[in-house]
């Protein structure tokens, strides 16, 4: 733990790699700044500005591999000097900002490239590229930051650029609503941010990330239980981790590609980044890593339970990711070796739900926009590719081996059963039953979506594949859905090593069952999980609502967390409102207003002193002048006595 | 018999005094010998000249901290000071009465003596070439308030006040339109002026009988003896506060405070646009150099005996100008009331018994001198056919109709109103923050109170401006000529620079903040 971190300064190639979000920065200012000017040419232009960027991230990816010291930062400039208070204008760039920015980077070309022909139709498509490039600009800078201000500078950026991307068919109330939703919720965990970082500040006197992980060790437990808690209410807001969840499903009001590449492959990663990239802090304290591995695992289930019950695809989809997000957490959690396996999950998961997500896009695409999964059904005849590609999809996230989720998700179950005592047996089995209730749902949702009895409405007569932009993205998300798993889980936990504090770590106790029969029973689970919902939904299902039990009822209305928002926060904030209102109205007002008319009335009196005749106004003056000659007098005498 | 002793004399020192007033007689002479179509140009070329002559010598004799010609004159830093703002004020305002081509013929009637409105008198309205003799009349009372600043003792001030109180007079009459107006201003003004005058001279006369108490010493009316007798003279103190009283009653009439502003308004809606400006800028400039002289240098050694006095003039004055600058409706009435207020903050920086204080006091001086003169020039365009259009229910919607000058006149009134970023804010604070250092925080609340009522007005004519539809009786503006567009943009640039880069003024201020003795 005494080891002190130590940045190499960049040089050669990669002293340039404030590129990375220079050039999506400038591509989105000429989209939103050339205005209509650019409406024929500017989606190219969103793409192309992706593309290079994630070419010159291969450039720096391979750059980085042939260096000593893997980690490299560099200084801009000065950002902020106030008195004590210095920030730089700094990158880092090393293993773990390297892998973000690949995914950040490819993924996002691909989604860019789909998007060019999902949003051909829309008229604000050259904004939708603007605010795109906007979010990977801000995206990047908060991956290659070297402190925390920077980090928390491309937070708000992406939060920003989410809350744009949300509303961006603004017309719509519920797309209205749920930017603002979004908006809000995510200031709760910004607020726990910032505030983290004004501890550092006040404890640490910097936010230099070298700075603070070496500064780390000298403070007292409590102090880094409340910054590291700090920290994760600020990942919770952005990971849509409990309590924080309930606006990631209603995010998926935004554009198709919107919700696969901000709110499921990147944005939503950021909290787990956060607690990766602090993981000096959270690795000093148990009773923080306990609170981190639990806010995992009730996320995990909660979105299970959730994501069953729903019938919207995307919102199904949403609810996965809000789950597949809380085993990233249990993963950052648990600390030591399961770092880089949250990591690789995070990455294995931006593959396989961004490839979902465009297969959503291309499902409604052909459907008339419909999104409800009991309208769906047989639609493997028609959309062969999509189908194709979503199944890769489906296969990797239930966990089914050999696809991608197998790799990175079981050795998280099996990092679960490693903790000490009975918590290994309660954190384990909630990952275990994640995985199987994962399987029923996604199963769910594929089969009602491609196979069974076709439940159309009325207007669609024949579904149509998408076209080659939209599938080719699809074919190659698909392909990484299929075989990343392996590859990352083979090469990353070594690639990461030399990331600052996720190297050299002891292995944890040793599991509380044998590894293989970890690995046996989740994929038991698995296959009972998606064989149970294959036998309940291979023949459709209804295509009204049907009445329920309390668990189904409950978790349709997301198990009333939105009910306890409401009555626990909505509720007294909108009376504190009316009574501020009440007060400012009756009370602040009236006494402004008062003190107003008095004026004007006291201005419209002594107005009438104002006669215009020289008589009155030699008398005000020798009346004046009599007081104040009064008034010296006063005075002298009382300097007499 | 004693021998007859000449004081020495500093020409040198005495050079903008001796240029401005040699100028006016030449101006004089002018008027008798150079055609009339000619005399415009003449007089204004001649009056500008001298102002830039003085100006140079005032620079040139920038280190000069002495006293002569007897004990009449000092030259010292607030002398220079002071009379460089002076100098620098009345050019802008030179420009602004030399303005021709806005009202054909200038603002100015080209036969005094006409009766108003008869057929001669709406002939002359109609375009006839101004009168010429304002030229003289400004550089009098220029020279005047260059030897009212400079004044070191007690009769030299008085002749000073006469000899450019004289001119104002006369100027206040000599509107091209609305003459009864302008010639009842001048009435009113001449009457009250005379009447605060005999209060001073009455001042003057206690104060001479209580330094005749000094042992070992003659009687005089010189600061120096003044301030020896506050603390030696064995005379009754009766006579030095009654006296005293009586001075300050006479400096605070030009100065515009309560309750001795009853003719501000009067007086400047109903005198020539540009000389109204000319009073605003100049004349307070004068009459408050003569306050910080005679409190902070004859009278020193009682300050604190007419500090809770004069502060409570100075928040009377706060809050009349404020109260009553709420129910104004004509927009130069609106700045006669915002111009006493001024002098209310004006004399919070001049209770200050500090070099801050001083040297504040001087710095808002200036500030306010541009752009109160800028104000005025934009009040001189906005005209319909019968002259100018002050009534302020004219102002609405002058935004749509011409948005460049109301952007500017807005920019002028938040620099009023004290807004960051514009003079308005950093003079205000150069006179608070040394009354807040001198504990005299009553002062300062009052000040900050009346600010925030005076902003109400301000933004009213902005409200009005910008916010209302243009109706049938909107004026248009008119397009300045090249004399009021200068004068216009080095108000309206000062007021700027002033407000963002206030340092070099206040440095010079600084510098210039001690008087001689």
């Amino acid at each position: 733990m005494e080891e002190t971190v130590e940045f190499a300064q960049a040089s050669g190639l990669l002293g340039s790699v404030w590129l990375l979000v220079a050039i999506p920065l400038v591509s989105a200012a000429i989209l939103l700044l050339l205005g209509r000017r650019a409406d024929r040419w500017g989606h190219w232009l969103g793409v192309a500005a992706i593309g290079a960027a994630f070419v010159l991230g291969l450039t720096y990816f391979f750059q980085l591999r042939g260096l000593e010291n893997k980690q490299v930062e560099q200084s801009l400039w000065q950002f902020i000097t106030v008195g004590d208070l210095k920030v730089d204008f700094g990158l880092l760039f090393d293993p773990l900002a390297a892998v973000f920015v690949l995914l950040i980077t490819g993924v996002g070309f691909l989604i860019h490239l789909y998007a060019v022909e999902y949003m051909a139709h829309d008229e604000g498509r050259r904004r939708f590229f603007g605010y795109f490039n906007l979010f990977v600009a801000a995206m990047l800078l908060l991956v290659l930051g070297n402190n925390y201000v920077m980090l928390y500078f491309g937070w708000e950026g992406v939060g920003l650029a989410s809350y744009l991307l949300i509303s961006f068919w603004y017309g719509r109330p519920s797309a209205a609503t749920a930017g603002k939703k979004a908006f809000l919720m995510n200031r709760v965990g910004d607020a726990g941010l910032a505030i983290g970082i004004f501890v550092m500040f006040a404890m640490l006197g910097t936010t230099q990330y070298d700075e603070v992980f070496n500064g780390v060790g000298a403070l007292s437990g409590t102090t880094v239980l409340v910054l590291g808690l700090l920290l994760l209410l600020g990942a919770t807001g952005k990971s849509g981790q409990f309590p924080l969840q309930a606006w990631l499903p209603d995010a998926m009001e935004g554009p198709t590609p919107v919700s696969a590449l901000i709110h499921a492959a990147t944005m939503v990663t950021a909290g787990v980044y956060l607690i990766a990239r602090s993981n000096p802090i959270f690795s000093a304290n148990h009773t923080l890593q306990l609170v981190v591995v639990s806010v995992g695992a009730i996320t995990l289930l909660m979105g299970c339970l959730i994501g069953a019950a729903k019938d919207d695809i995307k919102r199904v989809l949403a609810w996965s990711t809000v789950s597949q997000i809380g085993y990233m957490f249990l993963g950052v959690g648990l600390g030591g070796a399961a770092y880089a396996l949250a990591i690789v999950h995070l990455l294995a998961h931006g593959f396989f739900k961004a490839n979902m997500f465009l297969g959503a896009g291309s499902v409604m695409h052909g459907m008339n926009d419909q999104v409800d999964i009991r309208r769906f059904g047989n639609l493997s005849k028609y959309m062969k590719v999509t189908w194709l590609t979503f199944m890769m999809g489906w296969l990797a996230i239930v966990g089914m081996f050999p696809f991608s989720g197998f790799f990175s998700k079981e050795p998280i179950i099996v990092a679960a059963f490693e903790r000490e005592g009975w918590t290994a047996w309660l954190f384990g089995m909630a990952a275990l039953l994640g995985a199987g209730l994962t399987a029923f749902y996604m199963t769910r949702l594929f089969v009602l979506t491609f196979h069974g009895p076709k439940r159309w409405t009325e207007d669609i007569e024949h579904p149509h594949e998408s076209p080659k932009l939209m599938t080719i993205p699809l074919i190659l998300l698909a392909i990484g859905s299929v075989g990343a798993g392996f590859l990352l889980a083979t090469s990353v936990p070594d690639w990461l090593e030399a990331t600052a504090g996720l190297g050299g770590q002891e292995e944890g106790h040793e599991a509380v069952l044998a590894h293989w029969l970890i690995t046996t029973l989740s994929l038991l689970v698995t296959v009972l999980g998606a064989g149970l919902a294959w036998f309940l939904f291979r023949n459709g299902t209804a295509t009204e609502p049907q009445p329920a039990g309390v668990l189904v009822t409950a978790a349709r209305r997301n198990l009333y967390t939105d009910a306890v928002n409401e009555a626990v926060f909505e509720k007294p904030g909108i009376f504190l409102t009316r009574a501020l209102v009440f007060l400012d109205n009756r009370g602040v007002d009236g006494l402004v207003n008062g003190l107003a008319a008095a004026v004007g009335g006291g201005s419209g009196r002594l107005r009438r002193l104002q006669t215009g005749f020289v008589r009155s106004y030699a008398t005000s003056i020798l009346t004046g002048a009599l007081l104040v000659v009064a008034a010296f007098l006063a005075v002298q005498a009382g300097w007499l006595a | 018999m004693t021998e007859l002793k000449l004081p020495s004399i500093d020409y040198a020192a005495l050079a903008p005094i001796l240029i401005m007033l040699g100028a006016a007689l030449v101006g004089v002479l002018v008027e008798a010998f150079v055609p009339r179509r000619l005399r415009n140009a003449v007089q204004l070329g001649l009056a500008l000249l001298a102002v830039a002559a003085a100006l140079v010598m005032v620079i040139l004799n920038a280190d000069d901290r002495l006293i002569t010609a007897g004990q009449a004159i000092a030259v010292d830093g607030p002398t220079l000071f002071l009379q460089g703002a002076i100098l620098i004020l009345a050019a802008m305002a030179l420009l602004l009465v030399g303005e021709r081509t806005v009202e054909r013929g200038g603002a100015f009637v080209a036969h005094a003596a006409v009766t108003a409105d008869s057929a001669d008198d709406r002939r002359q309205a109609d375009g006839m070439g101004g009168t010429t003799e304002v030229y003289p009349l400004v550089t009098f009372a220029i020279g005047g308030m260059l030897i009212f600043v400079a004044a070191n003792d007690l009769l030299t001030m008085f002749i000073a006040l006469e000899v450019f109180s004289l001119p104002l007079y006369l100027l206040c009459a000599l509107a091209r339109r609305r003459r009864l107006l302008s010639q009842e201003a001048a009435l009113k003004y001449f009457m009250l002026g005379a009447y605060a005058s005999a209060f001073f001279l009455f001042g003057v006369a206690l104060i001479y009988g209580f330094t005749s108490g000094i042992p070992g010493r003659g009687a005089g009316v010189d600061f120096a003896t003044v301030h020896a007798a506050v603390s030696e003279s064995s005379s009754s103190p009766v006579l030095l506060f009654a006296g005293m009283a009586l001075l300050a009653i006479g400096l605070l009439f030009k100065a515009a405070a309560a309750p001795f502003h009853v003719w501000t308004p009067d007086v400047y809606q109903g005198a020539p646009t540009p000389v109204t400006g000319f009073m605003a800028a100049c004349t307070k400039v004068a009459a408050f150099g003569a306050l910080l002289r005679v409190f902070h240098v004859a009278f020193a050694g009682a300050s604190w005996d007419f500090t809770p006095v004069l502060g409570a003039v100075a928040v009377l004055t706060m809050l009349v100008g404020a109260v009553l600058a709420v129910t104004q409706t004509d927009i130069k009435r609106l700045l006669a009331y915002s111009s006493i207020a001024n002098a209310g903050y004006l004399l919070v920086g001049v209770l200050a018994p500090s070099k801050e204080g001083l040297s504040g006091t001087m710095f808002y001086l200036v500030a306010y001198g541009f752009s109160v003169l800028a104000a005025f020039a934009v009040v001189t365009l906005v005209r319909d056919a019968d002259g100018e259009a002050t009534h302020l229910s004219r102002w609405a919607g002058l935004g749509r109709r011409s948005p460049f000058f109301a952007a500017i006149f807005t920019f002028i009134l938040l620099a009023f109103a004290g807004i960051p970023l514009t003079s308005g804010f950093t003079s205000k604070f150069a006179v608070f923050a040394p009354a807040l250092d001198a504990n005299q925080a009553w002062l300062v609340i009052a000040g900050v109170l009346t600010s925030m009522v005076l902003a109400f007005p301000y933004l009213r004519v902005v409200v009005m401006m910008w916010l209302s539809e243009p109706g049938d009786a909107t004026p248009t503006v008119t397009v300045p000529g090249a004399l009021t567009s200068a004068a216009l943009v080095i108000g309206v640039l000062a007021t700027l620079v002033l407000g963002v880069a206030p340092a070099p003024l206040l440095d010079l201020a600084n510098g210039a903040a001690e008087f001689v003795r």
